[in-house]
């Protein structure tokens, strides 16, 4: 559904000469039709400046963006103006905010009809499909109140709700709940995954909250320094042995209690999460283990363990149960070792 | 000079005042607004980036703020004598107190203009809105308060100007003042004029400051719109919905 190549944006901060900022190098990024794909990075990774790209706020400097089978780098024309074709097709993309940018002089139903005004709508078309939506969000009786009259979750419904006017297939959101706090933030992630599923839309995110990936997001992307670091379905980023991702969204702590110790993390996934392993692990080999840390958590709609085990003696001398480990079909990362067999080659 | 004496002159005088600052307030609206948002739209980074004419419009506009109008109103003299076949009186005041008064609303447009925040215009944008939809839609509605402001406050600089066009012709009652009040010594006549204005200029402001206020507020308080207290009683509830708000 959207996808881009190559894509590459330098700013440069003196006009001639001076420094230059790649914000932006080489970014694909493959969103699939129908799925909440979220991109997830640091301040001044270059999250901003993909979203930005992608309906052309930001012209790249160089590659691509495809939204919906249409090119819009080719619409983009040569000057900093959008021309009528691009800005039709930003009028088919949603857009959603961190601060909202909603019009103070307009009531909630205003601010939703701007987008219908813009495409031409008449006026009983455009307030019929503003009440439709408002009612969509939940905000059905806040039509006639002005936007400083709400809270920061109901400012953000009518952002949402302003982005779905004018029928688009794709739904972008720009850190959409940084400014929330974690329970209305909540609420709103609820609200887009219901939209994604009610309506098929297409959500690409970008956040620097963890929590907004793992709770609704089936597709994630890694941002660093303008680059996709990983990237891929929740699950396969799960399931990737030393994925950054993975253990970001899933985190388990616990340091080794002596040096003749290895530690090895233990993900669990689906079925495997039922079997009792690490008992049968310690009868068979007759090793004590202790457990570190251990959580269990839903991540992309999927019921995932995680633990933190440690096993007497070097790594050395525990191929063989790490091998019973890996047989059960369980995922393990041995901490502070690195195998051939680690490379993190599933990532891309 | 008795009262009966005076009221014809300043009635004669009020008119005046009335009709130079009434026309050139609306020509320096017209023409300062838009060349105050050109100002914004063609400023580096901007939606019409275009550095020529947004230094090209920056420097009339600089010259036209920087002559004191008393100049400004000689310099142009033979421009006015063109457009109204004569330089005295007060239809012939207008045009110098309208070129004076459209660099100096241009530049309370611009900073007006320039207030509004940018993730406003970046989400119209987004909308697929174009620049004179941005214009319409989002610079111009979202700096209405700032822009009442600016239109009180070029009224008010434009009622000084008068009584500077007042003295070479122009009528009014800053002329009045000057006439009786200081070449003949008529100090009642100068004190009434002098009172007047200052009730006029009172009103202007108190009515631009209500005007901005209550567009401003639009929202921020949860019952309808500000009332005009001066009328009724005093209304102690409403009065705490407008603080707590």
């Amino acid at each position: 559904m959207i996808t881009t190549s190559g894509l590459t944006k330098v700013y440069r901060t003196h006009r001639s000469r001076g420094r230059e900022v790649t914000a932006l190098d080489g970014v694909d990024l493959h969103v699939r039709e129908g799925e909440v794909y979220g991109v997830i990075g640091q301040s001044g990774a270059g999250k901003s400046s993909l979203i930005r790209c992608v309906n052309l706020l930001e012209r790249p400097t160089s590659g691509t963006v495809t939204v919906a089978g249409q090119d819009l780098t080719a619409l983009a024309g040569r000057g900093p103006r959008a021309g009528r074709e691009l800005r039709q097709a930003r009028s088919r993309i949603g857009m959603v905010f961190q601060h909202f940018n909603l019009l103070s002089s307009r009531t909630v139903q205003d601010n939703v009809e701007l987008p219908l005004e813009i495409l031409g709508k008449s006026g009983k078309e455009r307030s019929r499909k503003a009440l439709e939506l408002l009612d969509l969000v939940g905000l059905a009786d806040k039509a006639k109140s002005y936007p400083a009259q709400l809270s920061g979750g109901q400012k953000q419904r009518v952002g949402i709700a302003r982005a779905l006017a004018g029928d688009p297939k794709v739904l972008l959101s720009d850190e959409a709940t940084s400014a929330l706090d974690p329970e209305t933030t909540r609420s709103i992630l609820q609200l887009l995954r219901d939209l994604n599923r009610q309506l098929g839309l297409t959500v690409l995110l970008i956040t620097h909250e963890m929590d907004v990936v793992k709770s609704i997001c089936d597709s994630a992307a890694l941002m660093e320094k303008g680059r996709i670091v990983e990237s891929g379905t929740v699950t396969d980023l799960l399931a990737t042995p030393g994925s950054e991702l993975a253990a970001a969204l899933f985190p388990v702590g616990g340091e080794a209690s002596g040096d003749d110790r290895t530690v090895v993390d233990v993900t669990f996934q689906g079925e495997s999460a039922t079997q009792p392993v690490i008992s049968q692990l310690s009868r068979t080999y007759n090793i004590d283990i202790s457990i570190l840390g251990a959580a269990i958590d839903t991540v992309g709609g999927l019921q995932v363990g995680r633990m933190r085990i440690e096993l007497p003696g070097r790594y050395e001398d525990n191929v063989v149960p790490i091998g019973f480990l890996r047989e059960q079909g369980l995922q393990i990362d041995v901490v502070g070792h690195d195998e051939p067999t680690l490379v993190k080659e599933g990532a891309k | 000079m008795t009262w009966s004496e005076m009221q014809p002159l300043l009635e004669q005088a009020c008119t005046e005042t009335l009709v130079m600052v009434g026309w050139s307030t609306l020509i320096a609206v017209v023409g300062g607004l838009p060349l105050g948002i050109l100002l914004v739209l063609t400023d580096k980074g901007g939606l019409l980036q275009n550095t020529v004419v947004n230094k090209v419009i920056g420097q009339i506009v600089n010259i036209g703020r920087s002559l004191p109008f008393i100049i400004l109103m000689v310099a142009l003299m033979n421009f006015t004598r063109w457009v109204t076949g004569t330089t005295i009186g007060s239809e012939a005041a207008i045009v110098p107190l309208a070129i004076g008064g459209i660099p100096f609303f241009a530049r309370l447009v611009e900073t007006a203009v320039r207030e509004v925040d940018h993730g406003l215009v970046e989400a119209v944008q987004a909308m697929g809105g174009n620049t004179w939809t941005i214009v319409r839609k989002v610079l111009v509605p979202e700096a209405l308060p700032s822009l009442i402001a600016s239109t009180t406050t070029t009224v008010i600089a434009l009622i000084g100007y008068s009584a500077m066009a007042g003295t070479v012709g122009g009528g009014g009652l800053g002329d009045l003042a000057v006439r009786y009040g200081y070449q003949r010594f008529e100090t009642g006549l100068m004190w009434i004029t002098v009172a007047i204005l200052a009730v006029v200029i009172s009103l202007i402001q108190f009515a631009g400051d209500f005007a901005a206020r209550a567009l401003h507020r639009r929202g921020a308080r949860s019952g309808p719109g500000p009332k005009l207290r001066l009328l009724k009683g005093e209304e102690p509830a409403t009065a705490e919905v407008g603080k707590a708000a």
